[in-house]
């Protein structure tokens, strides 16, 4: 799947690039742990029915 | 920041109309389920989550539990299973504050989703950025796929989608165990999806299979007053709108970032 020959940031250097990557990554990743994973009540009791359906580890 | 942007902008296109077009099917085909589960759940009388007002309870769900401690005024079975009055409905447990069914309750779930699919949208067009970007709608449609398995059917295997009620292991266990087969499966997928070597495609499908030969966290007792045709029913509804989603999430992905490229090759010329 190398695919696209024109990246979404052509001129950084690959350095910056990885860098820039991974930190969209761990954003994602830290949303996605605050949404699904916190043992917070108030959020576990909004996102209930969200997490009950993506099937996230809930109770 | 450039690119840091772009991922997000991308991102949060992708995440809004997936999340969006996700609450809407877990309208019709999930939501109705876990508040049907939450009848069996108050009935029963156990962990509540206390949504204010229970919707309208098949008689069947009280009239087993008629002596629960739910209610303990209850004079008959019957009475049990219609909605909480306002005293009865005060937390037993206090679980904090909670959305109100109803709009609001929809409302949140809404941004729940909305928030959910920026989140994994995010992962996404990070990773795929890593291995050359999603470069149409076709090839977002095969990022979603792998999308489904590495964060639905990888760790719904070891921990179906539950119900309200239903009994399960340690929270922190099963989310350990969710991770681990969640990044366990993402690996061994990119071994063989970017990796033209067979032993590291061998060890791609040990690192898969890995997680459920250790097995996920098992509650201590099966025993649920959910009657299991209602399960089965929410992990085929939870499995199929999470596919729906992911396809949606990844074709979208593919769309805007073309776009923002100017590029749309064809699969033909670019799918390995």
């Amino acid at each position: 799947m190398n695919t696209a020959s024109v990246s979404l940031g052509a001129s950084v250097s690959s350095q910056s690039r990885f860098m820039q990557l991974a930190l969209a990554a761990l954003l994602g990743t830290f949303i996605i742990g605050f949404v699904g994973f916190s043992h917070i009540d108030a959020v576990h009791n909004a996102g209930h029915d969200n997490r009950h359906s993506m099937a996230f580890p809930c109770h | 920041m450039n690119l840091f942007r772009n991922v997000v902008f991308i991102a949060a296109i992708a995440g809004l109309v997936a999340g969006v077009v996700l609450a809407c099917m877990q309208a019709y085909a999930t939501v109705p389920l876990i508040l049907k589960a939450e009848v069996y759940e108050q009935a029963e009388g156990g962990h509540s989550h206390d949504h204010a007002a229970a919707p309208a309870a098949p008689a069947n769900a009280a009239s087993d539990n008629a002596m629960s401690p739910a209610a303990p005024a209850a004079p008959n079975a019957m009475s049990a299973a219609t909605p909480a009055p306002a005293a009865a409905a005060a937390p037993a447990e206090d679980e904090g504050w909670a959305p109100a069914d109803g709009f609001e309750r929809f409302a949140f779930n809404v941004v729940s989703n909305v928030v959910t699919g920026i989140g994994f949208a995010l992962i996404l067009v990070a990773v795929s950025e890593f291995a050359g970007g999603i470069g149409n709608w076709r090839q977002g449609v095969f990022w979603g796929l792998a999308g489904f398995a590495i964060f639905t059917l990888a760790p719904g295997l070891g921990l179906p989608p539950e119900l309200p009620a239903m009994p399960a292991a340690d929270l922190t266990q099963r989310q350990i165990w969710w991770v681990a087969t969640v990044v366990a499966t993402a690996i061994g997928l990119g071994l063989i999806a970017f990796r033209k070597s067979l032993p590291l495609a061998i060890l791609a499908v040990a690192l898969i299979v890995a997680p459920h030969i250790v097995g996920a966290p098992q509650p201590d007792s099966f025993e649920t007053p959910i009657p299991e045709g209602l399960h089965h029913q929410f992990v085929v509804a939870v499995t199929l709108t999470n596919l729906v989603f992911w396809l949606v999430l990844g074709a979208i992905v593919g769309v805007v970032r073309g776009r923002f490229t100017g590029t749309a090759t064809s699969l033909r010329d670019s799918f390995a």
